[in-house]
């Protein structure tokens, strides 16, 4: 007999770290480094500079290697899976991605359709209603003619999204989305990322911004040193001590007035001192 | 039609399981390029020594005519004009490859050093071992170069991935050497020889008959029929190598098989008729200005590659007082081409 109680019932995640050793040719970054990513969750990693979060998302997504541990996906190790096969399933907005020159924003969102395509499928309909709707979902149907290169920064980046999301994966995972955009590009964005989540959508993201990520996040992994310090929900885990501690910065965490989550304000050097 | 905007009249076609999508400009504008090279390609039939009309020449080639006709067109005509339309097309699509792997549209086998290896692979052949150019041994020296400076250019320039600009300055350097090497093989070589040598190296059709088109047609062919296997992660690497992954592409064998299949178009070319310059340089930019293609495309760069080289080949033997090499004619055409280029490329950079 194998019953359980509700609270004993442990379902693997779709997506999960266990053990891994990653880095670069020789230099590791982390070492035996556990992660889940709760099924639903938009899930955002935070730390300092170079804590090892932008590697952690490539291992993730498998683009670089564990030397040891593995990445698991549905199951079995993400390495044991064919390119193509994990591009159905887990789809990825790198940190720099180049726009062929000339080419429109609808022929860029269609290369989103990749991994469903093959010689003889070049274009079905499902492959058409999934661009459609991408550009509908990200807002740039009307440009949808329009060059990529004519387009300001943040309408390029939805467009990037849109591509990731014709790819139609119930896993997504985004690294840095919002760098480089301005804070109301940043925060359409991230109100977009929360509508795919509420649709369904099990999305991972890196970011720089703590307010951000305490706001919109419904799990939040802080890094530091390559290792995770804390995980959990924001309003849980998200205090002065922790952001002094991952951050090295003084603070003071308030609940935001609008949303209530928690949100830090730095002291600084003078303030402090008074 | 398409549903969605793609920003040109986009045509879709479907039936059963089978689908595809495609720009109405770039099929036009690819169906008037192969009309226009069938037309040129007729027309270098007709001329020679022995005048023919188009007529005469349509009849020779459907075997209506016999005698000297026939005996022309066949055994004369034909292999050299079919070898400008073939070795215009595997120059243009090799130029495309490696403009498009690299994202410059100075990367072309002439820039980084491959033509340079196929040239000093065969002057070698021709001049230490002695064999007549547009021979077998020559086309293996000229393959084997084009590798050994690939690999060469390859394994100097890398460094934690390949960049376009660091290949193609360790290209020109090569390419350098190599030549340095060339004109020091034909000093020391004898006068008959070096007369043979010279005119190999610069480019041209005069040796091609069927003996070395038949061999070179077949290896162009079975990489072309790679390359449909390997365009789409072509595409898919425009984005770069961590969207390419994420898209399901194998990047690193993917990249590895696009530059093999480029070098090979290259060099059967380079052995059968010698380095023909610019083509490959020129061919994909003229192919994206007039077809307004995002990235480099290869179907339209044969094209304007295939054109380009039966035309020069006409130019070269009869608008110009002495038979030249065609390498000639088309080193003019690409030069001119090129100081354009660099001088739209400077203006861009500012």
């Amino acid at each position: 007999m194998t019953l359980h109680s509700p609270a004993s019932i442990s379902v693997s995640p779709r997506l999960a770290a266990s053990d891994i050793t990653i880095g670069y040719d020789r230099r590791v970054i982390s070492r035996e480094l556990s992660v889940e990513i709760p099924d639903g969750s938009f899930t955002v990693i935070v730390g300092p500079n170079a804590c090892g979060k932008s590697t952690l998302l490539r291992a993730l997504s498998k683009l670089i290697v564990p030397s040891a541990g593995q990445v698991v996906l549905d199951g079995r190790s993400i390495s044991s899976y064919k390119a193509r096969e994990v591009a159905r399933v887990l789809g990825l907005l790198p940190q720099t991605s180049l726009a062929p020159d000339g080419i429109t924003v609808a022929d860029l969102v269609a290369r989103g359709r990749h991994p469903h395509q093959g010689f003889m499928r070049q274009w079905s309909p499902a492959d058409e209603a999934a661009v459609i709707a991408a550009m509908d979902a990200t807002g740039v149907t009307e440009l949808s003619g329009r060059h990529v290169d004519e387009l300001s920064g943040g309408q390029r980046q939805r467009v990037w999204v849109a591509m990731v999301l014709a790819q139609q994966t119930p896993l997504m995972l985004l690294d840095e989305p919002t760098t480089f955009l301005d804070i109301a590009h940043q925060i359409e964005l991230m109100e977009l990322f929360t509508d795919l989540n509420e649709q369904g959508t099990t999305l991972v993201a890196v970011l720089h911004d703590l307010n951000q990520a305490a706001r919109y996040a419904t799990h939040l992994i802080a890094m530091k040193d390559g290792s995770v310090v804390a995980q959990g929900a924001p309003s849980e885990i998200v205090t002065a001590s922790l952001v002094e501690e991952v951050f090295g910065l003084r603070c003071v965490v308030v609940p935001d007035p609008v949303t209530g989550m928690p949100s830090v304000v730095p002291i600084g050097r003078e303030r402090a001192n008074r | 039609m398409s549903r969605v905007d793609f920003g040109s009249r986009t045509a879709v076609l479907r039936r059963g399981p089978f689908s595809i999508r495609f720009r109405m400009r770039t099929a036009l504008i690819g169906a008037a390029l192969a009309l226009a090279t069938v037309v040129v390609a007729v027309l270098a039939l007709c001329l020679g020594d022995l005048p023919l009309s188009p007529v005469d020449v349509v009849s020779a080639l459907l075997g209506s005519q016999e005698g000297l006709a026939h005996l022309v067109v066949f055994e004369w005509r034909l292999p050299r004009v079919l070898s400008a339309v073939v070795f215009g097309a595997a120059l243009g699509v090799s130029g495309a490859i490696f403009q498009s792997l690299t994202r410059n549209p100075l990367a072309s086998p002439d820039v980084i050093g491959l033509s340079a290896g196929s040239y000093a692979g065969g002057l070698i052949m021709i001049i230490v071992f002695g064999v007549g150019a547009g021979s077998v041994p020559v086309a293996g020296g000229a393959i084997i170069g084009g590798l050994l400076a690939a690999a060469a250019v390859y394994v100097l320039a890398y460094r934690n991935g390949m960049h376009g600009f660091r290949l193609i300055v360790v290209g020109i350097g090569v390419s350098a050497m190599l030549e340095a090497l060339g004109v020091y093989l034909i000093l020391r070589a004898k006068l008959e020889v070096a007369m043979v040598a010279s005119v190999w190296a610069l480019g041209s059709l005069n040796p091609v008959g069927w003996a070395q088109f038949v061999p070179a047609v077949v290896v162009v062919a079975v990489v072309f029929v790679a390359l449909g296997t390997l365009v789409g992660p072509m595409r898919q690497l425009e984005l770069g190598d961590d969207a390419a992954r994420s898209l399901g592409s194998r990047v690193e064998p993917a990249r590895l098989w696009l530059v093999v299949c480029a070098v090979a178009l290259t060099a059967v070319v380079t052995g059968a008729a010698g380095p023909i310059a610019f083509i490959s340089l020129a061919a994909p930019q003229i192919a994206k200005r007039i077809t307004r293609t995002a990235g480099i495309a290869l179907v339209p760069s044969a094209l304007v590659g295939a054109l380009v080289l039966t035309a020069s080949d006409i130019v070269a033997q009869f608008a110009l007082p002495d038979n030249l090499p065609v390498g000639l004619v088309t080193v003019v055409v690409g030069g001119g081409y090129l100081v354009w280029l660099l001088i739209h490329e400077v203006r861009r950079r500012r």
